[in-house]
Formats: C-alpha cells, structure tokens, sequence
C-alpha cells in the first residue's frame, strides 16, 4: 500500500514499524543510550525504536529534544525514518540535523493502517511516499 | 512554499551544511504555511552554552562547513571568556565551551556573547531579523519595530547562513496585531508588571497602558519578563512603542494593578543584568553605590563586552565599590550561580528562569532595592 505525505527531512529509510497513538517527546520519554520508550504512560512503552520507522501523531515537550535527536544519532540509537501526522520544529529540525528522514500528514491516517512489527518504506524527496508491505 | 530557482538549487547544493540549513528553513516554512523566503538583515544565534547543547551539539556544530550570509551574533555563553575561573568555572566546562565558540566563530559569526545585540548594532523599523533570544525578539519587535519570530538557536543558524528566513508570524504585519488590553498601575515596577502579565497571557500579544513614559530600558526589563514567563514575541505601548496605533484595540481588559512576590529568602548573591545592562544602566549602578556605598555582599553585575569596552570609567569605578562586572554570560545561563542559595534580582525573566534553571531560589526587587540590600 502507498500512501502519500509531506517531506520535512529527506532521505530513505525502510523499517519495521513502532506505533504509538499518543503525542512523544524525544526529551524524557526516549532513552537515547538504548532507544527504548521509557515513558510508563506511554502506550509503545518498553519498545526500542532503533532502526525503526517511528510513527506517531505529533510532539509535545522541550526545545532540549532536538538535540535528543542528535544524541541518539551519534549513540546509534536513532529510529530509522519517522513518520508524524502532524510535525512541529523542534522534531523537524531535530530529524534534518541527524539525518533521519521525516515525512508528515499523511493522506490517510497511517496510525489506523499500520501496526507494530508491520514493514514500512519512506521515500522523502520532493515529494514524501509511506509504503506499508502487508 | 514557492522558491526561486536559486533557494531550489540550494536545496541540491554540494555543500552538506548550506544543504541541511536551506533543508530545516524550507521545513519550518511548510509547517507553518509560509508562502515564501524573506531575506534578513541580522541573525541571533542562541543555545551555545555547553550546559544547554552537550557534546552531540558541540561535535554537529564543529562538523558545519560554511559562512555565514549577513551580520551574525551569539546570545551570552556559560562563563565569562575572561574572568571563568574567578566565576567558579572548572577547565573541563571552559574547555568544551571555547570549542563551541571557536566552531561558531569559524562560521563568521561574531562572537558578540550577549542576549542585547541591539546595543551593538540596532536595527532599522521593518527590517526582518532572524533572532533567537527571547527577550531580544521582543525588544526588536516592540521597542524597533523590526520583524522577527522566536527562533530556535539552529534555526537562527540555518537563517544566518542562507540570508533568508521563512516569512510566517510577526514577519507579517497583519499577525502583530494586539490580542488583549492591559492596564499596569504607575506604582508597578515594568519588570515584575511583564513577569505578572506573561503568567497570565501567555503567548498573546499585548496592548500595554502604562498611563506614563518609561525608558528603553524599562520596556526591555518588561519584555523580557513577558517573553519568560508567557511566550510572547511582541507587546505594544500606549504612545511608546512605534506600532501601537496601527491596529483595531482589542475588547478583551485586563488590570495589573499589585503584584504579590512568594516567600523572601536572604540574598547570598545580587545579580543585575538581564537581560545585559546598557551603559545607562551602569551609570544609574554607579550613581546608586556613590549613594549607599561599599557592597557586603557578592554582587555581579552582567554586560556585554562591548558595552564594557566601550565604559571603561564607569566599569572600573562600580568594581572599586566590591561588585563584580562580568560579561559574555549572565547569572540565568551560567552554571556558576548555582553554588548560590537565594539570588535578587532587579529582572522578572531571572525571577522566572533562577529557580527552574539553576535551582535556586530569587526574590526581586528593584535596582535600587537591589543595591541597598547590598549594602546593608
């Protein structure tokens, strides 16, 4: 299935997804020298997004997370691509700096489509493209 | 957004840092609908205190490779590049730090260390600038009537290399608008009106009746309280502020009339100087210790080099009373104040940011307050 988006940051990644329903910050609710959701009130709770497609609907929190992003980049920890069904700045630059690729509001709503553990390709060029193997 | 052919070619450039830069202004620029780049005269950069960036941010700011478009500043770093050790600073902190500087440096930014850079270089009414520092963005919005939005310290950074900001929020005229009325009792100190003010408008964009004139720098103490503890970019003033008159009043009334200040503490630390004290500042410092005479407490007062540069006199004179001068940081952004138990302060962004950021406590008064206090 492919489904268009919006390029925030560009580039490929390709995945296994990790989808959480609810709003994330990078500052409190990741642990950048593992990767794993951290955050008890977190519904991905205790996943681990590393090399993962992270899919969530928006952001929430402190300036401080995009360096949180640069962080988990220079550890290793980084999820693979992210997917947003709405982006703000500090995740969007956060994703540029690190080279992570981002696309966001996705022309059907990807949380209702996707489920953890399902396959999912990122191309985020002049125009952003979410392909989901099921 | 629409680009030019040359902003599209930027976007493929060869040249990773000036790619990624045009990347993160053309991905602000479509989350917050802008149409189009709008070239800037001026760039603030923030978050270059160690503390603030650690060492992903320091190791990504010594990868960037390229040169800054137009006149480049930074906002105050954790120390005093000078004076680091008399601040308490230890050699691994100071370290890291000159290697931040040094790699914004490198960029072609000056390393102008200060969260005032209209006292270096003012811009003109309806210039757009592409600033960070909150309080500077209020102040150059509101006192200047040049266009800025509150940047991120990498946006800023991304802005200064291309030239260029997105054109979205204040950068519009018809978003400057005021959101709400307000009232400020004559007997209410600016700076604790705009620490009052902010708590309760947050990031609303004020009409300000002070029902008397205040100086430049009673508008600068204001907003920059307003900007901390609200989130405002920009406030305007009944007959002092150049933009005012331009807009429909709104309905919405408020009145701040008294303000009730928590629980004192005995100040171990007085620190003036946020946002950093123009040279007038300092005269009415000096003014003030002639009057109350040798310090007894620790007393740092913050500026910018340049300001200090330029007063040589005064600075030396207000340091033979006991205080301390201090420039490049300020007690808000440097770590050295946390050594401190109970910290005054003459400015409500400090009263707002010391106990959050430093854990300490703040009790404010104002500058005479403060060096009085100081004296007994």
């Amino acid at each position: 299935m492919r489904i268009r988006a919006r390029t925030i940051s560009r580039g490929r990644a390709e995945g296994v997804a990790v989808v959480s329903e609810k709003p994330v910050s990078f500052l409190g609710d990741v642990d950048p020298e593992t990767g794993d959701i951290v955050d008890r009130n977190s519904d991905v709770f205790g996943e681990n997004i590393s090399g993962k497609i992270f899919i969530f609907p928006e952001s929430r929190g402190s300036t401080v997370g995009t360096y949180v992003l640069l962080q988990m980049r220079k550890k290793g920890t980084a999820p693979a691509g992210i997917v947003m069904l709405e982006s703000e700045a500090i995740v969007a630059v956060g994703a540029i700096i690190s080279e992570i690729p981002l696309v966001d509001r996705p022309e059907i709503n990807v949380l209702d489509m996707v489920k953890n553990g399902d396959r999912v390709r990122i191309t985020a060029g002049r125009e952003g493209l979410i392909e989901i193997d099921r | 957004m629409d680009l030019t052919p040359e902003e599209e070619r930027l976007l493929e450039s060869d040249n990773d840092t000036v790619k990624k830069c045009m990347e993160i202004l053309v991905a602000l620029g479509e989350i917050y609908g802008a149409e189009r780049l709008v070239e800037i005269k001026s760039a603030q950069i923030s978050g270059i205190s160690y503390r603030n960036i650690g060492d992903a941010g320091l190791e990504w700011l010594e990868n960037l490779d390229a040169k800054v478009a137009v006149k480049s500043y930074t906002n105050p770093a954790g120390m005093d590049v000078e004076r680091w050790e008399e601040m308490g600073i230890d050699c691994e902190f100071y370290e890291k730090q000159i290697r931040i500087l040094k790699a914004i440096e490198k960029l072609g930014v000056e390393i102008s260390l200060t969260c005032t850079p209209y006292y270096l270089d003012t811009p003109s009414f309806g210039d757009h600038l592409a600033w960070a520092e909150s309080s500077a963005v209020v102040y150059a919005n509101s006192v200047i009537g040049a266009r800025t939005n509150r940047e991120s310290g990498i946006s800023a950074l991304a802005s200064a290399i291309i030239g260029k900001t997105p054109c979205y929020g204040l950068h519009i005229k018809e978003n400057r608008a005021p959101e709400i009325r307000v009232r400020v009792g004559r007997e209410v100190n600016p700076s604790i009106a705009g620490y009052e003010l902010g708590k309760i408008t947050g990031s609303k964009i004020p009409l300000v009746d002070f029902g008397r004139p205040l100086s430049r720098d009673e508008l600068k103490l204001f907003g920059a309280a307003l900007a901390a503890s609200g989130g405002a970019g920009m406030f305007h003033a009944v007959n002092l502020t150049p933009e005012w008159g331009d807009f429909e009043v709104p309905d919405e009334k408020i009145e701040i009339d008294q303000f009730q200040i928590d629980p004192e503490c005995d100040p171990d630390l007085i620190a003036i100087g946020c946002p950093h004290t123009s040279a007038e500042e300092l005269e009415k410092i000096l003014a003030l210790l002639k009057r109350y005479g040798r310090v007894k407490r620790e007393v740092w007062v913050f500026t910018s080099r340049e300001v200090m540069r330029k007063n040589p006199g005064i600075v030396g004179e207000i340091e033979k009373f006991g205080v301390r001068m201090f420039a490049d940081t300020c007690m808000v952004v440097s770590p050295a104040t946390e050594r401190f138990e109970c910290v005054m302060v003459n400015s409500g962004k400090a009263f707002e940011y010391l106990p959050k950021l430093r854990g300490v406590n703040a009790v404010f008064g104002d500058l005479s307050e403060c060096i009085r206090r100081a004296t007994e």
